[in-house]
């Protein structure tokens, strides 16, 4: 008997995991994917939001500002790569004046920090800002952190501490008891305490495992984006949102902490939880609509498209909740945007203001194991890569041209407690792949330490799902 | 640490010519870097034939090509790593190579080769729509995974794409007892050479449809089907011209792109068409003692271009070292004109031409029946006639020490109409 199921391993689920890990508790995460962070937390923007932007008075504004305040402790203490790149919130053309000065009053009540600028002020600061940009307000406590990196070293230091991790198990059905809950899933039944449904776009499916409750539902809402290459100068140091729409935040520049610039996200409602495709009309759509606050994108230097789905909730509000009609069973549901700023935020109300409620938490008692970050041998020192290459000659044995990623790097994040499986589980974790070659160099060889590592042949590695067997057989004689 | 008087960085086609050259003319002191665990570069997974026409008259499968310069540069004893890749290279010629053998290693050049190659342009950069499951590939990683190690990658296939190593892979795909159900080309004309469309697609009864682009790819863990859609003289797809395959796999051919990261660290200015180093008739690059040759500089058609690219910088490099290169004199422009991509090299100091200067370059259409004009400071220098230009294939134009007498400015090459 668990004390605590959570059902998705995205980023809420993971950092719920990993907090409860500090108390005497026994805690399982069960995953439908076979990778963590392989839904929405996948295919988002990868940024922290200051804040300003949700309205008064929801969750969202809420999470998201405590959850911003909560970041620099929680990437120092889980070895995560974290910039405070900075944003800036662009006018185009007198009409959006007023909303600029909506935000700006917005942010300073909230007492974010903020700073008005002219055209000229923001020019200084972002010198490809488009020519129809009259004012912009720049927002320092904004930030970027890659969602992959965040959730899998999340999970792996729950894990180090004693949380059960089950991947590729599908919820089937939920028995509600007395006392406990009977989780059925595709790889048997799991008895628990409490569930929290983490479960992301399929939130509302799994609460309705337990409830008939018409409260609130899941609409999915899909951003294609491009990434641009790696450029020297960037073509935007901080993240560059237009004036908000209706219809979301709009289509923005962001880097990422890697240096490449991701362009998106669209924003379409969409019926199908699993279409992340993308489309002709909405990629050209992004194409048009990012030149309205940036210009001089080299749009020749895209390497890859990609789309991400966002749980958008029938109430637009996160529902961080015990279900009313479903005691123990608690819903982390809707978190789209601000959700990857908001997840430590989210964590922390789960346990204080909800289990505490109905669970006595005692701290453990034996000391944290930490979690070990991932090597990086591109960032060390020439003595830091002596000493590596002294330990064991494969960090010496280059994988990734584009990169520059080691053997040595991509034989320690598969031999890990949530280590990677597939070629895209090695490419979230030590970016083979994520470069310019897009892997058409180094996908033969990361196939080959998959097979070796996982002592499988090569024939059965997969590229990311189930399904996604990457070679058909050998050939002739 | 230890400075070598020449490092040539990758030992392909173009770096083993150039460090055999180099040798040939007096520098004793090279030291090729390669990345794979063999010299020889691409050519070591095109194991079909037609390569050393020019050089060797005969028809040599890529391998057997590259063995024989491999063997040369064995028997000068010119000394070559593998497995080793640069990781670093500054303009005053520091070099930071990787191998598993000696770890992290700097060195020091008094002159560089870059002979990095190329990479294909991906799925992910043309932005195919659609979704990204497994079998979509570059042709050339098929190619690797087919002839290097050994495994098939689909049973259905479609190409998107007519450049040479899809025209090959189709081939060689059918040949493994795979069905290649189409080649799809953005263009109204291949941008492959002639001979591979006869003996890779029609021999085959394998289409191509010309001005057609794909539109989608489905599959979710699996691709299971492309679609296909005629595009307008504007390249965009037009509704109501598509046709849909139900294919296993996608392979994409859709061009070549110098890798010169390398070459930007050490602060080599590119152009902006070849998307490599601009050289001058040493093929060296504004960073002085840096030179380039084959498809790091521009991307070539056949790899007899390409070898005796690596000869002429490797000589240059030579002249370099013993300080041969002429530095008085002006340097004149090359100009691409009207239906002219590019022309290397870039620009030219005539005081350096002992014989004549090679102009390889690409036209930016196809013609029929047309010239090609040669202009030295405005002035019709002499006019070429040919039957037949394609983007497809590199166009070579050799220019004497007199044609050069006199330049003041730029020599220009155009395509003009044929009176």
């Amino acid at each position: 008997m668990y004390d605590f199921l959570i059902i998705g391993a995205g980023v809420s689920g993971a950092i719920i995991a990993r907090d409860l890990s500090k108390y005497q508790c026994r805690v399982a995460i069960i995953e439908k994917e076979n990778d963590v962070a392989n839904g929405v937390t996948g295919g988002n923007s990868a940024m922290i939001h200051s804040g300003h932007d949700p309205k008064d008075g929801t969750m969202k504004m809420k999470m998201n500002i405590r959850g911003n305040a909560m970041y620099d402790d929680l990437c120092r203490e889980l070895k995560v790569d974290l910039w405070w790149n900075g944003a800036m919130v662009v006018a185009v053309g007198e009409d959006e004046l007023p909303g600029l000065h909506f935000l700006y009053n917005q942010a300073k009540e909230r007492n974010i920090p903020c700073t008005l600028l002219n055209r000229e002020e923001a020019l200084a600061l972002e010198p490809n800002l488009s020519d129809g940009m009259i004012a912009a307000m720049e927002l320092p406590t904004t930030g970027l952190v890659s969602p992959w990196e965040l959730t899998i070293a999340a999970i792996e230091d729950a894990m180090n501490n004693g949380v059960d991790l089950f991947l590729a198990t599908e919820v089937k059905s939920i028995d509600q008891h007395p006392n406990y809950y009977e989780v059925n899933t595709s790889k048997g039944s799991y008895q628990t305490r409490f569930v929290i449904n983490c479960a992301g776009l399929f939130a509302d499916d799994i609460y309705h495992m337990v409830s008939d409750s018409k409260a609130w539902g899941i609409q999915p809402r899909k951003g294609e984006y491009f990434i641009l290459d790696k450029a020297n100068p960037p073509i935007v140091r901080r993240t560059i949102y237009p004036l908000p729409s209706e219809k979301g935040k709009g289509v923005l520049v962001i880097p990422t902490v890697h240096h490449n610039v991701l362009l998106g996200p669209s924003s379409e409602l969409i019926t199908d939880k699993n279409a992340i495709d993308n489309t002709y009309d909405v990629l050209e759509y992004v194409r048009r609509e990012v030149g309205k606050c940036v210009k001089n994108i080299p749009m020749g230097e895209n390497i890859r498209t990609y789309s991400g789905i966002r749980p958008t909730g029938t109430t637009h509000d996160f529902i961080i909740e015990e279900a009313p009609d479903a005691t123990r069973f608690i819903n982390v549901a809707a978190i789209e945007s601000p959700g990857l700023a908001s997840a430590p935020a989210i964590s922390e109300y789960v346990i204080n203001e909800i289990i505490a409620k109905k669970f006595d938490f005692a701290l453990k008692t034996e000391p944290r194991i930490e979690r070990r970050p991932w090597i990086i041998i591109n960032r060390m020192s020439v003595e830091e890569k002596k000493a590596i290459v002294a330990t064991d000659p494969k960090f010496a044995q280059m994988i990734c041209r584009c990169e520059h990623i080691s053997e040595g790097e991509i034989v320690d994040i598969i031999n890990r407690n949530c280590g990677a499986r597939t070629v895209k589980g090695v490419k979230r974790r030590a970016r083979p792949g994520a470069g310019r070659c897009q892997g058409g160099f180094c996908e033969p060889k990361v196939v080959h330490i998959l097979a070796r590592e996982l002592n499988i042949s090569p024939l059965d590695v997969l590229l990311d799902g189930d399904d996604s067997i990457l070679l058909q057989g050998r050939t002739k004689g | 640490m230890r400075t070598y008087d020449l490092v040539v960085i990758g030992g392909g086609s173009a770096g083993l010519a150039a460090a055999l050259s180099a040798n040939d003319n007096g520098v004793k002191d090279i030291l090729i870097l390669e990345r794979d665990k063999e010299l020889g570069g691409i050519l070591q997974q095109c194991i079909h034939n037609g390569f050393g026409l020019h050089t060797f008259k005969e028809e040599l499968a890529g391998p057997a090509y590259a063995e024989r310069y491999i063997d040369l540069v064995k028997k000068q004893e010119i000394d070559y790593k593998l497995n080793a890749m640069v990781t670093h290279l500054s303009d005053d010629k520091e070099i930071e190579y990787v191998t598993p053998t000696e770890g992290y290693v700097h060195i020091k050049a008094k002159a560089v080769i870059l002979a990095m190659g190329c990479r294909e342009r991906t799925r992910g950069a043309i932005a195919v729509p659609g979704f990204r499951p497994a079998g979509i590939w570059t042709a050339g990683t098929a190619q690797r995974y087919l002839n290097m190690e050994g495994y098939m990658v689909g049973k259905r296939i479609f190409i998107l794409g007519s450049g040479d190593i899809g025209l090959i892979m189709a081939r060689r795909m059918t040949l493994e007892g795979a069905i290649v159900l189409g080649v799809a080309e953005i263009m109204p004309y291949s941008n492959g050479l002639p001979r591979n469309i006869k003996q890779c697609l029609d021999d085959f009864d394998i289409p191509l449809f010309l001005s057609h682009t794909i539109s989608r790819i489905e599959g979710r863990n699996r691709v299971n089907q492309v679609t296909i859609k005629q595009v307008d003289d504007k390249m965009k797809p037009i509704d109501g011209t598509e046709k849909v395959f139900d294919v296993d796999t996608v392979l994409f051919s859709v061009g070549l792109i110098p890798e010169n990261a390398l070459s930007e660290e050490a602060h080599v200015n590119l152009h902006r068409r070849t998307k490599g180093p601009i050289v001058d008739e040493s093929y060296q690059t504004n960073v002085n003692g840096i030179f380039a040759c084959g498809n790091v500089l521009h991307v070539h058609d056949l790899v007899d271009w390409v070898s005796l690219e690596g000869a002429k910088a490797g000589k240059s490099a030579a002249h370099f070292l013993l300080n041969k290169i002429r530095q008085e004199g002006h340097t004149i422009e090359m100009v691409a004109g009207d239906g002219i991509g590019y022309i290397v090299p870039h620009k030219v100091n005539p005081a350096n031409i002992t014989v004549a200067l090679e102009c390889m370059f690409r036209v930016t259409r196809n013609a029929k029946n047309v010239a090609l004009a040669v202009y030295r400071d405005g002035e019709l220098l002499k006019t070429i006639k040919k039957i037949h230009l394609a983007p497809a294939e590199m166009e070579r134009i050799m220019l004497s020490k007199d044609d050069l007498k006199g330049c003041k400015d730029n020599i220009k090459i155009q395509i003009t109409e044929v009176k």
